[in-house]
């Protein structure tokens, strides 16, 4: 195919740096642009590796989300400018890859990747890039990329650690040779409790264009068989072996998987139940607050939720709320709330349990609150 | 004595601190020595029956303990033995 492939002048101008080294030449040039690599994800680790991917002339760069631009990703989605806030992700994502090299070709596509949808988009491509934010998807493109005979450049982050490995490569091993299952949602940080340094999604989407671009080329080795590690605070890095399972469900000795499956089901996340308890709106609490009514509000969210904002409430993190209960007036009115209105509702429903019957949930929370009522406070 | 190193996640289980040393002479015995300083930890890394969990890999040095003795595995003094969660992003 590369023989068909030919740059013109302003192309071999542009790729000289590339073109002069040795290993890489003008052969890996040529492979760079007949190659199709699809980035699921425009955040933090999609931001460099798009710069990167497009820049270095990967000829056919797919791109997936159904996210829009937020002002809070600003902090490490460096694709994106204060006036993309609003947009969708991966239309602003074009525009700027476009921008930065117009001899490429970009495929945005402006949805959710699921089940029902991968395998028709994976098809196209012969490089995916992982760099979502959730287990579910992670299975899902590991999944995908086996069924489909496409290496998968995997990379991920959580607040000061990176991972980054290939899978799925040259009959190499895959994510469940790694991590047959996922952890079950109450056992990880949510998202309330999670974050990232923003500089490390730069490192570690960087690390993985690198490994995209040696897949392409050839060259090098690649991190196939191989975990990086890196943690950020101790600037400690380490590789570990991955070896294959032979109980991997989908290229084990007796494999069961054979098509996509239900990912959300898959990772134990379903629908969260929210105990029904009885409401107050933000503008009710507004009505109180104005009316100088004798009532009492307790915060359930976590200290640094609290300092990075709050009504005033008493804080009473949801985990001690039943062991703190006698800090919750029985003879008047009591407001509970939270960031948008679970743990609050779960706070109410234990509370009930021990005869409480005073008790309010804000209806979405403080980030409610900030919108409606007092746009002055900080969202998150 | 081998050294643990404990993935920044289940710091906030380990009184912040990134490693823990060992005399134990095997990995279960380690894991059972943090989980008895840190009882916190514990449902973090084993399941009800006791098992590492299945998101949790240990590799001594850089071999994973399956392709060694599993949580047998014997422990030199010059050994590093890191626990890797499963990571995935910010959401859940």
């Amino acid at each position: 195919m590369q023989e068909e492939i030919q740059l013109s002048k302003e192309e071999l101008a542009r790729y000289s740096r590339h073109i002069i080294i040795p290993e890489f030449n003008i052969e890996g040039q040529k492979k760079l642009k007949a190659a199709k690599v699809l980035v699921i994800g425009t955040g933090g680790l999609g931001s460099p590796m798009l710069l990167y991917l497009a820049a270095a002339g990967v000829g056919t760069i797919g791109i997936v989300d159904f996210d829009v631009v937020d002002d809070s990703n600003l902090q490490r989605q460096v694709l994106f400018d204060v006036k993309d806030v609003g947009r969708p992700k991966v239309e602003a994502a074009r525009e700027r890859i476009l921008g930065l090299n117009p001899h490429i070709n970009v495929i945005a596509y402006n949805e959710h990747l699921s089940s029902k949808n991968a395998l028709e988009i994976f098809k196209d491509y012969d490089v995916v890039a992982d760099g979502t934010d959730n287990f579910p998807t992670r299975y899902l493109v590991n999944d995908a990329c086996v069924l489909t005979g496409i290496p998968n450049v995997y990379a991920s982050i959580y607040r000061f650690d990176g991972q980054v490995s290939v899978f799925n490569y040259n009959n190499g091993p895959n994510y469940r040779d790694l991590y047959p299952e996922p952890p079950p949602p109450g056992l990880v940080p949510s998202c309330a409790e999670g974050g990232v340094l923003g500089v490390l999604p730069g490192i570690i989407g960087s690390l993985q264009a690198n490994e995209v671009i040696k897949v392409i080329t050839g060259i090098g080795e690649t991190l196939s068989g191989r975990l990086f590690s890196f943690d950020a605070l101790n600037f400690t890095t380490r590789i570990f072996k991955v070896a294959k399972d032979k109980n991997n469900p989908l290229t084990g000795e007796h494999p069961t998987l054979k098509e996509l499956i239900d990912y959300q089901q898959f990772c134990g996340i379903v629908p969260e139940a929210v105990p029904v308890v009885k409401e107050i709106s933000v503008q009710e609490l507004k009505q109180k607050f104005d009316a100088k009514e004798d009532f009492q509000l307790i915060d359930v969210r976590e200290q640094h939720e609290y300092d990075f904002v709050n009504l005033g409430a008493e804080l009473i993190p949801l985990n001690s709320i039943t062991e703190q209960q006698h800090r919750i007036a029985r003879d008047k009115p009591v407001v509970v709330h939270c960031k948008a209105g679970t743990r609050s509702a779960k706070a109410i429903a234990a509370l009930e349990q021990y005869g409480f019957t005073n008790l309010y949930n804000l209806k979405g929370g403080i980030v409610a609150y900030a919108k409606e009522i007092d746009t002055r406070l900080p969202v998150y | 004595m081998a050294q643990l190193i404990i993935p920044t996640p289940l710091r906030k289980y380990t009184a912040n601190n990134a490693t823990f040393t060992t005399d134990s002479i095997t990995i279960e015995q380690a894991i059972e020595e943090l989980t008895n300083e840190y009882p916190e930890v514990k449902p973090h890394l084993l399941d009800a029956s006791g098992r590492i969990r299945s998101f949790i890999k240990v590799f001594v040095g850089e071999d994973d303990i399956r392709s060694l003795n599993g949580e047998q595995t014997e422990l030199k003094d010059s050994d590093v033995v890191s626990i890797v969660p499963a990571i995935a992003g910010g959401a859940l």
